[in-house]
């Protein structure tokens, strides 16, 4: 196996006393694509938002892409820049056109002249099939168009690793749909995808590896099929029985 | 930042510098405490700049030096989390704690230590702070203006009245809380007019007629207000109502009352009520000038109640409306039923700040030679016998305002986040 | 057809009771003023209006016309509005910003000041500057200056006056800074379209505006000097400053209470925009690489000036209007001027209180028409 593109180490993170994350550790190689599941509250969330370092840390290691993630904010930047990320809310940004929100990091943050952004902006929108939506706002469109775009946004920045944070949670199921496809789209192509989600077809589907949370620890870590052929913690196959 | 990161404690020497950092702390709060308390001045064989400065670098310092990510010491933790996130932080820190310090000293000796209240006269206040006296002896007349001395009772019975009727609702037996809101918009209102009215005008039952002009003081503000609020609130009722009919001549001319009353200031209104109500009056029509006032204020409030209505009914889901339509209902029994119960409610806390606005603006009637407490002040101010005491008289109304304000301004956001919470 | 009385009768009734209360109002005024021999016109504005006004923007005397006294008036009402909406925005956006401060001293200290100065009635605070703060100043006489060349005084506040030689080459070049600001910021758009290239156009301008002025001081021949005010012996006991500008202390009063009474105001809308942003658009801004400043620039702030601006508007018409109780301390404002001085010499009280509050109803709905339209423009597009 390769060097891993992203490397964890005894990750510890508190919430005041209320400890989230304990001695978290986690290698993901490259084109790797790792479902992360668990109970609400579990931690799963805040161990991929401390990948992009949207949360900090406070003990450990983190080292994305051979960039290790500490106070110095250069390296954050330049590290975000390498990672797209998709939020259960979209958050997209409602002041700025569709194809606005997707062209602005890359203006502003890679630089790139506004013309080839745009272009860029429109690839990526037409891979997620709204390209015909480009110019209209945020708030105009359904639930289902809108994460699409944050992801189509994401991608605008070229990114080696995305992250997904219950991308589908916020979605009506019709609209689950066409998400998660633009997600197979995506995995097909060969990015590293670290995602957060419920949605155990798409585990099976795409995952190389299955990750269990529960109250901060990684209880469980296997290859997809043996996951969910046989669990090995108690915990795993109750929150299983739970869930399929 | 990064070169000063080799004053930065590390793992081996965490706690060297965690207690020289609190040492440091404390020496410089405690250099400004000693020179502010006892006027002593530790640093002064330092050249001039320095010593003032002296208490800063020290701190800053000091904090820099106990900044650390996550100790696992709770105290320090909240500490460095709450006051000490960066530099930055750490010099306002410093600079705040600094000023309350040197501020404490004058002000507590202005106010406090070398302030007078005993005697009666303007003799009597000998020490260089406060001259508390003066508000002493001016205090009934600050509370209730020119009314007579012997007769304060009917103006205190009528405001406990007024309060003890304003909690009757509160203990209404359940099979008659339906009529509550009967109970607030017309029947209290009335009552508390004829309690305020009998008792503190009199004229009736026995007690003697205090004119008008003799009322004065915080009761006054408190007279205005409530009556204005009383009077406002079921104008801007009818007004929100018509803001919102689907009559379009209606519509207009509440638009056009509410935006007028909304672009002028009060004070113009005022000046309408003594030199223009006159005018469009009836010739022999007498009317007393206080009354003139309320209804000059109520006018001009009635346009902001309005709004405060309307922003309640616009904030009532379309359902509600749809809901009682449907049950058949008309216009009237569809507000009256369904749609102004719960609308009210929801404009409590806006009313609250209707109310507030409204004691802010009293003080304004002094235009018109109505004095209340501010211009009781003014009044006393210029006493030959209390020259000079302008700035205890408005540290006093100051206060009491503030007190005033600041309870109902707390009382009606606490309200809003209940509400808030519940829906 | 029932349907059809039903919608007019009402307005008919409405329109006819409005109708008749203000015939009633006319009728009666009509009687009043026969019977006290006043007729109704505006002829007085062009009359002498023989007073004199303490302090105004405008050449005026006694031998000038009502007109221009309403003009001497409007001119200082919006001059201490203007002064103190600069203020207020200043202290707003301090005080705002640091309520949301993550250090509980700086968030607790604003907290209260907005508590404290929200809290007290407006004219209070007036009167507290005007007869008890300021009446503590020293005299004249014994006044030191502050920043060498000021003198805060009891009788107001003396700064120096500029005196300018070649003023039109000195204006002429700041035009220049303006467009080829302008030049500059759309060179630049035009670049990074095209290149990808940013290049600093905050640091050139702001070098651009030091630096052309300047220049001009150079070789344009301009020069700027002071005329410093100096005290000047009335009578043994009497002094007062002459030359540089005085600020009466009613101005100075009056510019304290204003802004620091609706800076509390500002301060919460801008507290309430900045809030209002979630931690989501942050966190997605960040997420895609953006810096810090980057994400204020580009994401917050459009934001939440769209939040903040309508209210703070509100606050600066409120404002506005609060600047009459400038008539309680006697700073000739509109209202001083003329709804009371000119009142009280023509007793033409119907027309003087009518155009006063038409005159603040004309830039209160002016004001409303612009931000309606402006809020119409910002507008955040939803379905």
């Amino acid at each position: 196996m390769s060097e891993p593109i992203i490397k964890i180490e005894n990750v510890n993170k508190w919430f005041g006393d209320f400890q989230v994350l304990k001695d978290i550790n986690l290698d993901v190689s490259a084109k790797q694509k790792i479902v992360v599941c668990g109970p609400s509250g579990s931690g799963k969330s805040t161990l991929i938002r401390c990948i992009n370092r949207l949360e900090e840390h406070q003990k450990g290691t983190i080292i994305v892409d051979g960039t290790e993630l500490s106070e110095n904010t250069k390296n954050i930047e330049q590290v975000r820049a390498e990672v797209g990320m998709v939020f259960q809310q979209f958050n997209l940004f409602p002041h700025l056109s569709i194809l606005d929100n997707c062209t602005l990091a890359p203006i502003w943050v890679k630089k790139m002249p506004k013309k080839e952004a745009q272009e860029l902006a429109m690839k990526q929108l037409e891979q997620v099939q709204i390209a015909d939506q480009a110019n209209k706002f945020p708030g105009q469109l359904s639930g289902g168009q809108q994460q699409r775009s944050a992801i189509a946004r994401a991608l605008c920045m070229q990114p080696k690793i995305m992250l997904f944070d219950e991308p589908t949670s916020a979605l009506d199921p019709e609209m689950i749909k066409e998400v998660l496809d633009a997600m197979v789209n995506l995995a097909k192509g060969g990015m590293t995808m670290i995602v957060v989600t419920h949605e155990m077809g798409f585990a099976k589907e795409v995952a190389d590896e299955v990750i269990f949370m529960d109250e901060g620890m990684i209880v469980e870590k296997a290859e997809t099929k043996e996951f969910f052929a046989n669990p090995k913690s108690d915990r795993t196959k109750l929150f299983l029985s739970q869930i399929l | 930042m990064n070169s000063l990161n080799f004053l930065k404690s590390n793992k081996q020497n965490f706690y060297y510098f965690l207690y020289l950092g609190l040492f440091l702390f404390s020496i410089s709060i405690l250099d400004v405490a000693i020179n502010a308390f006892l006027k002593i001045n530790i640093t002064s064989f330092l050249p001039g700049i320095l010593s003032i400065f002296l208490p800063l670098i020290l701190g800053f310092v000091g904090l820099n030096f106990i900044r650390t990510e996550y100790s696992g010491i709770k105290s320090l933790d909240i500490i460095n989390k709450n006051i000490n996130t960066n530099n930055f932080n750490a010099i306002l820190t410093l600079l705040i704690i600094f000023a309350i310090i040197k501020a404490t000293p004058p002000s507590l000796s202005w106010m406090i230590f070398d302030a007078n209240i005993s005697g009666d006269t303007k003799e009597a206040c000998t020490g260089t702070g406060a001259c508390w006296t003066y508000v002493k002896v001016w205090f009934r007349r600050f509370m209730y203006g020119m009314y007579p001395n012997d007769l304060h009772w009917r103006i205190n019975l009528a405001f406990i009245l007024v309060i003890a009727l304003g909690f009757f609702g509160f203990f209404l037996r359940d099979n008659l809380k339906k009529y509550l809101a009967l109970y607030y918009v017309i029947i209290y209102p009335i009552i508390a007019f004829l309690v305020i009215y009998y008792l503190i005008s009199g004229g009736a039952f026995g007690l003697v007629w205090v004119e008008t002009g003799a009322w004065g003081g915080l009761s006054l503000t408190f007279i205005v207000s409530f009556f204005c609020l009383i009077f406002c609130f079921p104008l801007g009722m009818v007004l929100a109502l018509g803001r919102r009919s689907s009559l379009p001549m209606i519509r207009y001319i509440s638009i056009g009352y509410i935006e007028f009353w909304r672009g002028v200031p009060l004070i113009t209104v005022l000046f309408m009520s003594s030199v223009m109500f006159p005018m469009f009056l009836p010739e022999d029509f007498f009317m007393d000038k206080l009354v003139r006032v309320i209804i000059a204020i109520t006018l001009f409030e009635g346009a902001y109640c309005a709004e405060v209505i309307r922003g309640g009914l616009q904030a009532l889901p379309r359902g509600q409306y749809d809901a009682a339509k449907s049950l058949g209902m008309g216009y009237w029994k569809m507000h009256i039923f369904v749609i102004l119960p719960q609308a009210l409610k929801l404009v409590i806390p806006g009313i609250c700040n209707t109310f507030l606005a409204l004691v802010k603006d009293t003080p304004l009637i002094f235009v018109v030679g109505l004095a209340e407490l501010a211009g009781m002040l003014a009044l006393a101010k210029t006493n030959p016998k209390w020259l000079g005491f302008a700035m205890e008289g408005y540290i006093f109304a100051a206060i009491i305002f503030w007190i005033i304000c600041y309870a109902m301004s707390k009382y009606s956001y606490n309200l809003e986040a209940k509400y808030k919470t519940e829906r | 057809m029932n349907n059809k009385i039903k919608k007019i009768l009402p307005q008919i009734i409405t329109v006819l009771f409005v109708l008749g209360i203000f015939g009633f109002f006319t009728f009666n005024a009509q009687i009043n003023m026969d019977n006290r021999g006043i007729d109704f016109g505006f002829g007085f504005l062009t009359q002498e209006s023989s007073f004199d006004v303490q302090f105004s923007l405008i050449e005026y005397s006694g031998s000038h016309s009502y007109a221009r006294a309403y003009l001497v008036g409007l001119l200082n009402t919006l001059l201490v509005s203007f002064i103190s909406i600069i203020f207020c925005t200043i202290l707003g956006v301090i005080f705002g910003v640091a309520r949301l401060s993550s250090n509980y001293l700086i968030r607790n200290s604003a907290a209260w000041y907005v508590e404290f100065f929200r809290n007290i009635p407006l004219l209070l605070q007036i009167f507290f500057w005007y007869y008890a703060a300021l009446r503590a100043l020293p005299v004249p006489e014994k006044a030191g200056p502050w920043f060498g060349v000021t003198y805060m005084t009891i009788k107001g506040y003396y700064i120096p006056s500029f005196i300018w030689t070649n003023l039109d080459i000195f204006l002429y070049s700041i035009l220049a800074v303006i467009i080829s600001i302008i030049i500059i910021s759309t060179y630049a758009k035009k670049l990074q379209e095209n290149e990808g290239k940013q290049i600093p156009v905050f640091f050139i301008s702001l070098g651009l505006i030091f630096l052309l002025p300047a220049l001009t001081f150079f070789i344009g021949g301009v020069s700027l000097d002071f005329e410093i005010p100096a005290l000047k012996q009335l009578s043994k006991t009497s002094y007062v400053f002459d030359g540089g500008i005085g600020l009466p202390p009613e101005l100075i009063a009056l510019v304290l209470a204003l802004s620091l009474y609706t800076s509390t105001f500002v301060a919460e809308c801008v507290r309430a925009g900045i809030q209002g942003i979630g931690k989501g658009q942050k966190e997605a801004a960040a997420s895609v690489g953006l810096t810090p400043n980057q994400i204020l620039k580009l994401v917050v702030m459009p934001q939440a000036l769209r939040i903040i601006i309508p209210p703070t508007t509100n606050q600066y018409l409120n404002l506005t209007k609060n600047s009459s109780l400038a008539a309680a301390i006697a700073y000739p404002d509109l209202v001083l001027v003329f709804a009371g001085t000119a009142l009280m010499q023509t007793g033409k009280a119907i027309e003087i209180v009518s155009i006063t509050m038409l005159t603040y109803l004309s830039i209160s709905l002016a004001i409303a028409a612009i931000m309606n339209w402006y809020n119409k423009k910002i507008e955040i597009k939803e379905k």
